[in-house]
């Protein structure tokens, strides 16, 4: 029940290359979707289309399954351009958690988006060999616009995987702060035995692990765009004479923004990295990840205000594009865990560490045991 | 996409080795008594034997060529041996400068004449330098440095006065900017030279300035009419403003920008294990997340020295961070620990706690102050 993946990081090359790809199809999205006064950016079919014919939608996903048989650094990359452009749909979830439980499960990769949640399932005999499962996953990334759902369940004996057809559960809408799709799925219904299996605990760590690296990825690539815009902004905007950012106060609060925006780059990177090499679930990959996972939280806070800060009333309405990066990066900060939760991990490996603090920076492997 | 760090590097397998060697060497210095860990030991830690046993070791002059009485070795393996050493505490202060920054500037501007007659001593640990940038009315705005630089057959004439230099009064020389043309204020950064001065030349005068703890580690170095020989110009008259900025692009990126308080933490740390409390956990799991993330960026760009490319960006981007770092090290211990801070304590976390307050003021201000960096990252970013 292993996924096997490749351990060696691409070309940057070849990163460079997809990166690419996937910006020249979000430019010609982008270019009217994001000036639309309107709160939310919703789910754009035509563009989801054009992102899987490109072989993106499953790029991580194994060939036999029917995805691109990449890796995470390629998913990484994927992602951190779609959240540049704060591209609408579940493109995380569809690759990185849906897709991936199904293809541990053995079970089938259905074709257009998909989500994925963790809840608490009851299971029990049903007619006909059936079996019935009752949970609700709250605040699933875009269920709305999925129409399958993968919950990774615990029950009384375990965990499950259980892929669930959107068109038997019910919905209860529910957002973000950016307006992004967090539904809550309720489900109550008989199914094939065969869309019901049993997986090793250790799963579900390995979910949250990959949501945090998406999520912390994610708040990367909108941590650049709105950054760019505060740029752009200090350097065109016109007061007392001169550009804003020829204001040493200005200018400090930009590199200041940039700072955090770096080293949240460089956190996640080597989370990427990391997670390639020696397996995101490994106690190097979720040291990795749980670093990522604060550092992008934390100068999500700090981009978030200088940005609006230096744009002043105009960044604070729906006529400006700033909104759709500094709420992303808001929303996606505290999702799949926040800095706080994170910090505690990092704490738990640095003091199993005990005296050695210090081997533990450098090599960046926590002791397996801890 | 705004990077302003050069692409991340790993180490290789290689380097595994050269550190597991300096931990034996620190663990059996520890064992034998021979240095007692500090916060910011390259500053106070001034130990010549010590210094001596590292050029032993070949961990001094690291990257300095074999002909120069060096070792050939990368940046990288630079950086392996001096994280190790900080992260310890070890007192590295009395070849710190002559090791990090002199080597490296007389690599890249001296003559064949400068390298032999300094390389092999800094390398082997006995020759010490310090820096003449700063002076009493030239801090943050260094182009404005009134040492004047004279002409004189065979050589040049300097007067003016040098403060916050470090160790002068056990370096063998410093090297000296000084204006050595008019200023034109039009072209503030030209006219502007560096020089080697022997610190037992006729005419100069060390008085000490002690820092806050006390210890006699800056000095005030006034020069009258010094007179420094052709053979000790570094690089060509004129260049001075153009060696500086390398140089403390160098000085700003290392790991003692991160590590300063690191002796701090991670005594701190080997406290906290026997009774841990869930907000202190947390704390400390901030803490080490932000370290293992300065560290990644500080050897990016060791490689990129490796490379060869400009760094003055990035070294602002790593010391601006590192530096506050260092600072949040120091608070939040205080914040979290009921031992009080005292320098004479026998307890290792209650001094070490006091070095960190007293030290901590410097962290953000020397090698460039935080405000002078975010001003250099925002010309990096094209706002001025």
């Amino acid at each position: 029940m292993t996924v096997d993946q490749a351990t060696a990081m691409p070309d940057a090359e070849d990163l460079r290359d997809l990166r690419q790809l996937a910006c020249s199809i979000l430019d010609k999205y982008a270019a009217d979707a994001l000036t639309a006064p309107r709160q939310a950016l919703p789910f754009d079919d035509s563009l989801w289309q054009t992102l899987a014919a490109s072989g993106l939608t499953l790029l991580s996903t194994p060939m036999p399954a029917g995805g691109s048989g990449a890796g995470i650094a390629e998913a990484a990359a994927l992602i951190s351009a779609t959240a540049e452009y704060a591209a609408p749909g579940p493109i995380a979830e569809t690759d990185l958690l849906a897709a991936w439980l199904l293809t541990v499960a053995q079970l089938a990769v259905p074709d257009g988006p998909l989500t994925s949640g963790t809840c608490e399932v009851a299971v029990s005999e049903a007619d006909g060999g059936m079996v019935r499962v009752a949970g609700t996953a709250d605040r699933v990334p875009w269920a709305r616009d999925c129409d399958t759902f993968v919950v990774l369940g615990s029950t009384v004996a375990g965990e499950v995987v259980i892929r669930l057809p959107a068109d038997r559960c019910s919905i209860v809408p529910g957002h973000n702060v950016a307006h992004e799709p967090r539904d809550a799925v309720r489900f109550d219904l008989d199914l094939p035995r065969e869309s019901v299996v049993p997986v090793n605990s250790g799963l579900a760590r390995e979910w949250l692990l990959r949501g945090a690296l998406a999520r912390s990825v994610q708040t990367c690539g909108a941590m650049e765009s709105a950054l760019g815009l505060t740029i752009e902004h200090a350097s065109q905007r016109i007061q007392f004479g001169r550009p804003l950012g020829r204001f040493q106060a200005v200018q400090h609060l930009v590199a200041e923004a940039a700072g955090e925006v770096t080293a949240a780059r460089a956190a996640c990177e080597v989370a990427v990295r990391t997670a390639v090499q020696d397996g995101i679930a490994s106690p190097a990959g979720e040291l990795a990840v749980a670093v990522a996972k604060s550092q992008s939280a934390r100068a999500a806070d700090v981009v978030s205000r200088v940005s609006h800060q230096v744009h002043g009333a105009i960044g604070f309405t729906l006529d400006h594009r700033l909104r759709h990066f500094t709420l992303r990066m808001l929303a996606w900060r505290g999702e799949f865990g926040g800095a706080r939760d994170w910090e505690r991990r990092v704490g738990a490996f640095a003091l199993a560490a005990g005296g050695d603090l210090w081997p533990l920076v450098t090599s960046g492997r926590p002791d397996p045991a801890s | 996409m705004t990077n302003l760090v050069p692409p991340l590097v790993q180490l290789d397998a290689d380097s595994k080795s050269l550190r597991d060697d300096v931990r034996s060497f620190l663990a059996a210095e520890l064992a034998a008594g021979r240095f007692v860990p500090r916060v910011d030991s390259w500053i106070s830690g001034w130990d010549e034997e010590f210094s001596r046993r590292l050029g032993a070791c070949g961990w001094l002059g690291m990257t300095i060529p074999k002909e120069y009485g060096g070792h050939g070795r990368s940046h990288l393996d630079r950086y392996v041996v001096t994280e190790e050493l900080l992260a310890s505490g070890a007192p590295v202060a009395a070849h710190w400068v002559a090791d990090r920054q002199v080597g490296p500037a007389l690599m890249r501007h001296g003559t064949d004449h400068q390298r032999r007659r300094y390389l092999p001593g800094i390398a082997r640990g006995e020759t010490y330098f310090a820096i003449g940038m700063s002076e009493p009315e030239s801090g943050s705005d260094l182009a404005s440095v009134r040492t004047r630089a004279v002409k004189v057959p065979g050589g040049w004439e300097l007067t003016g006065t040098k403060v916050w230099t470090s160790g002068a009064q056990h370096c063998r020389a410093f090297f000296v900017l000084a204006r050595s043309e008019p200023l034109d204020p039009d072209h503030r950064h030209d006219g502007l030279s560096q020089f080697i001065v022997e610190l037992d030349s006729p005419g100069i005068e060390i008085r000490p300035i002690l820092l806050l703890t006390g210890q006699h580690h800056f000095n005030e170095v006034v020069l009258e009419k010094v007179f420094v020989p052709d053979e000790l110009v570094l690089g060509r008259p004129g260049d001075g403003w153009a060696q500086v900025t390398s140089e403390l692009a160098v000085e700003r990126s290392g790991p003692e920008r991160i590590l300063s308080s690191l002796p701090l933490l991670t005594s701190y740390v080997e406290k906290l294990v026997e009774q841990p409390g869930a907000e202190e956990v947390r704390m400390v799991g901030g803490l080490v997340a932000r370290l293992l993330t300065l560290r990644q960026l500080s050897l990016s760009i060791a490689g990129g020295l490796t490379d060869d490319t400009s760094v003055d960006v990035p070294a602002a981007v790593v010391k601006d961070l590192g530096t506050r770092f260092e600072r949040q090290v120091v608070e939040t211990v205080a914040e979290h620990t009921a031992t009080a801070p005292d320098p004479d304590a026998v307890d290792n976390l209650s001094r070490l706690l006091a070095e960190g307050v007293l030290h901590a003021p410097g962290f953000t201000l020397r090698g460039g102050t935080s405000e002078i960096l975010r001003g250099v990252m925002a010309r990096g970013l094209g706002l001025r």
